[in-house]
């Protein structure tokens, strides 16, 4: 029980963190809104897979990939293959010259399905690739990064570039995967109709479930020995290195760990969505996903969660009311949030909900010790803060 | 939950005003120019008595907004301008516009916030393929309305989308005709940006070249979209001196293109170049003065002499400012209103499956458009001619042969 109470939840202050985020995804919104929204909340949910995968991986690992949308990528990909060789059967595919085979093949003149996509007509088999190609990869650029201690500004490049790369072979090759205009018209899940309007429900909630799932793996991962070594590792890699912990192999470890989370992201992103495209993949994509990780505070797993749905919500919102200046609208959000909370929205929580529960537990009576204590607190954390952010820089 | 709940309402309430109506309008007769809302809206469209929401859809944002701009503003006059004439079933045209960023799964989410939420009778949108085909699945799962303007390579024939530019075979079959016989073209080197546009286009091409012109080709060739360097690729062509350079690069990648062309000495006074990606819209970013002489396949140039051109031009002009150029997606762009307007007045209804229907007929036409008289095939597609033209300094374009009415074929035989 304490097991549960500790590891998983983190405490009393992780479990509320997380009662209310529960509330919020699972309750709150799937009654307040209208399907329409309701199935933009799901898509905005799969990016916070990696928005808490990068918690794990930059806020306590200190390892800044700028190439999550990879693992985004390969997930929803691989449930997009799946989907697309259900959807291509001959009879709804008689058309073509070459029927049985996905439309964009057709076109491109390919006649047989390539060898690499045959497994993906089972989907066991899709399911296992979902969880393992994303992890194997991960752990190929890991095991040639770490070992050689690449680390810092250079593995965010690189990690870049690979993006990069995956992207310009994803439309180079478009007769096998779908080029620029990626894997579209998805339409059934062994024989159930994605499309539907339950379905959308349950994919919502399956979603969710993963998310909160991901969250608690989060939690154990971060307060196991594990974690703290995490920590230790970001903040002098040296003296870790000295106590005779093998550094590179935490880090090939969390990597894929990191990789595996945003790969089932991606796989309910293309479930939820309906399709899967190279835009998704690349360096842009990549990067807006660190952006929300640093919009909820990157050192909280739930805070990522919030400032997906935030930034998401902005993009939206902006974007429907003002179609001409939503861009500026949005920038200048980023901006405020760099400014005045560089610890993001989990930041202004904990700065205000310690103030707020000392200030009840005191009775409403701020004495000046408490008030003290916080504001040597918040001095040591900003510190602590600063130093971070110079080492970054 | 909620809102399904007062929608269960709306549509029982509904129902009773069809009846209702259809009672009062057996007793009455027909009449009047503005039909009862019940009568041109079973479906629960965005339609009252006094006006219908239609959406526009196009990226104001990202790489494609330079593009997508004059669609935009093209959709918009046109409505204006059937706004001004009374509407259409007696009501005023409301605009819903959306952004789609540039952003393939943003169209998508857009098309679906404005079939399911703002309920419009039609949206006016999508630009790329990618775009189309990220909207289409939701067009069709919503059972929504899209006219798309981009000229494109076929192979698609939707219930759910009207196509106002034209498929591949239109736009190339005549052009390369034309040079075969007009300038005796036996060898072609074809180049094009690598996506699934330019790839048909060229495969098609190189069908007709071959089989039906009796000619080859001597290379193909495709860059990665938005790539610069054509040196290699100049290179090969100086090598090869092929009688006709046929080329669909897109984009950015144009500037660079033509530019570099120039710079090897390839000119419109000494080579061949025949294009069917740029239109006025890409001369203003590549410069007239590095496409001069060479050739664009296109149904529509902004210098067309003909009454309704002349009208057109001034009218968007009027709109727009006096700057701005009118291309060939443009033009396709503000049909789609007006063949909206003609096939929805024929089936009397805002309905999207009387409306598909009417369209399907094979009579909506229009002796209005700026590109001279269109017709709405049954596939989907605009019977239209195709124009070649050479490109001038001024950044205009002077045609030199135009062609019959061709009637469209998305999924051309012996061309796949």
């Amino acid at each position: 029980m304490t097991f549960f109470y500790d590891k998983l939840l983190g405490g009393k202050q992780g479990a509320i963190g997380l009662a209310i985020i529960a509330l919020l995804i699972l309750v709150v919104f799937p009654l307040t809104l209208d399907l329409f929204r309701l199935n933009l909340v799901g898509k905005y949910l799969t990016y916070a897979f990696v928005a808490v995968s990068l918690v794990l991986l930059w806020g306590y690992g200190g390892i800044l990939s700028l190439g999550q949308g990879i693992f985004f990528g390969l997930g929803g990909y691989g449930m997009a293959m799946f989907l697309k060789l259900e959807a291509s059967d001959p009879e709804s595919t008689k058309i073509q010259s070459t029927p049985g085979i996905p439309d964009f093949m057709d076109w491109n003149q390919i006649t047989e399905l390539p060898w690499f996509w045959v497994p993906f007509e089972s989907f066991g088999f899709t399911l296992l690739a979902i969880l393992t190609i994303p992890a194997l990869f991960a752990f190929i650029i890991g095991f040639a990064m770490f070992k050689r201690r690449v680390s810092g500004v250079y593995f965010a490049i690189i990690t870049q570039a690979i993006a990069l790369i995956l992207t310009v072979l994803i439309v180079g090759q478009q007769g096998y995967t779908g080029g620029i205009n990626g894997i579209t018209d998805l339409r059934t899940l062994n024989g159930w109709d994605i499309r539907d309007d339950s379905s959308k429900y349950i994919l919502y909630f399956i979603n969710a479930f993963l998310l909160l799932g991901c969250v608690l793996v989060g939690r154990y991962v971060l307060t196991s020995k594990f974690g703290r070594l995490l920590l230790a590792m970001r903040d002098k890699e040296d003296r870790v290195r000295f106590s005779g912990y093998d550094v590179s192999n935490f880090k090939i470890f969390v990597f894929c760990l990191a990789a595996m989370m945003s790969a089932i992201g991606g796989a309910m992103f293309t479930l939820q969505v309906g399709f899967m495209s190279p835009s998704f993949v690349g360096i842009v994509p990549s990067i807006e996903m660190v952006i929300f990780a640093a919009v909820g505070g990157r050192m909280s797993l739930i805070g990522a969660i919030y400032g997906t749905l935030l930034v998401n919500y902005g993009k939206t919102v902006f974007s429907e009311s003002f179609p001409e200046v939503w861009l500026f609208l949005m920038g200048g959000l980023f901006i405020a949030v760099v400014m005045f909370f560089p610890n993001g929205l989990a930041g202004i929580y904990e700065k205000y909900s310690k103030r707020l529960f000392s200030c009840l537990r005191n009775g409403g009576d701020c004495g000046r010790r408490v008030t003290a204590r916080i504001l040597s607190f918040r001095t040591k954390s900003r510190a602590t803060d600063d130093r971070r952010t110079g080492e970054a820089a | 939950m909620n809102t399904q709940a007062t929608e269960g309402l709306w549509r029982h309430a509904r129902k009773l005003l069809v009846a209702m109506s259809l009672g009062g309008s057996l007793a009455i007769g027909p009449v009047h120019a503005a039909p009862p809302t019940a009568d041109v809206n079973t479906t629960g469209l965005a339609v009252t008595d006094s006006t219908v929401k239609v959406g526009i859809l196009h990226s104001l944002t990202g790489t494609m907004a330079i593009s997508e701009t004059g669609a935009q503003e093209a959709e918009k006059l046109a409505i204006q301008q059937i706004n001004d004439m009374g509407g259409i079933l007696g009501r005023k045209i409301e605009i819903i516009q959306e952004d789609g960023a540039s952003d393939w799964p943003t169209f998508a989410e857009k098309s679906r916030k404005l079939l399911v939420n703002d309920k419009v009778a039609a949206v006016f949108g999508c630009w790329t393929s990618a775009s189309r085909k990220a909207a289409l699945p939701v067009f069709e799962k919503e059972n929504g309305l899209l006219y798309y303007p981009t000229f494109y390579e076929g192979l698609e024939q939707s219930h759910n989308v009207i196509y106002t530019g034209q498929e591949a075979t239109q736009q190339i079959l005549a052009g390369l005709d034309w040079v075969a016989k007009e300038k005796g073209a036996k060898t072609f080197y074809l180049i094009g940006s690598d996506y699934i546009w330019p790839r048909t286009s060229m495969k098609i091409a190189r069908k007709h070249i071959e089989n039906v012109l009796g000619g080859t080709v001597v290379g193909e060739e495709y860059k990665p979209l938005g790539d610069t360097s054509f040196g290699s690729v100049i290179n090969k062509i100086r090598l090869r001196k092929p009688d006709v350079i046929y080329a669909a690069v897109v984009g950015g990648s144009n500037v660079a293109w033509f530019k570099q062309l120039k710079a090897a000495g390839i000119t419109g006074q000494k080579q061949t170049l025949l294009t069917i990606s740029v239109t006025e819209d890409e001369v203003l970013g590549i410069g007239g003065e590095n496409l001069e002489g060479f050739y664009s396949v296109m149904k529509y140039f902004q210098s067309l002499d003909n009454e309704n051109n002349v009208a057109f031009v001034k009218a968007f002009k009027e709109m727009h400012g006096k700057d701005s150029v009118i291309g060939d997606v443009t033009q396709a762009a503000y049909l789609g209103p007006w063949l909206w307007k003609a096939a929805v007045e024929k089936a009397g209804s805002f309905d999207v499956d009387k409306v598909v229907a009417a369209s399907e007929q094979g009579d909506i036409e229009l002796h209005t458009a700026p590109e001279g008289y269109v017709k709405l095939h049954p596939n989907h597609h605009l019977w239209s001619k195709t124009r070649v033209a050479q490109w001038s300094k001024d950044g205009q374009a002077k045609v030199v042969f135009e062609s019959d009415l061709i009637e469209p074929n998305p999924f051309p035989e012996g061309y796949q």
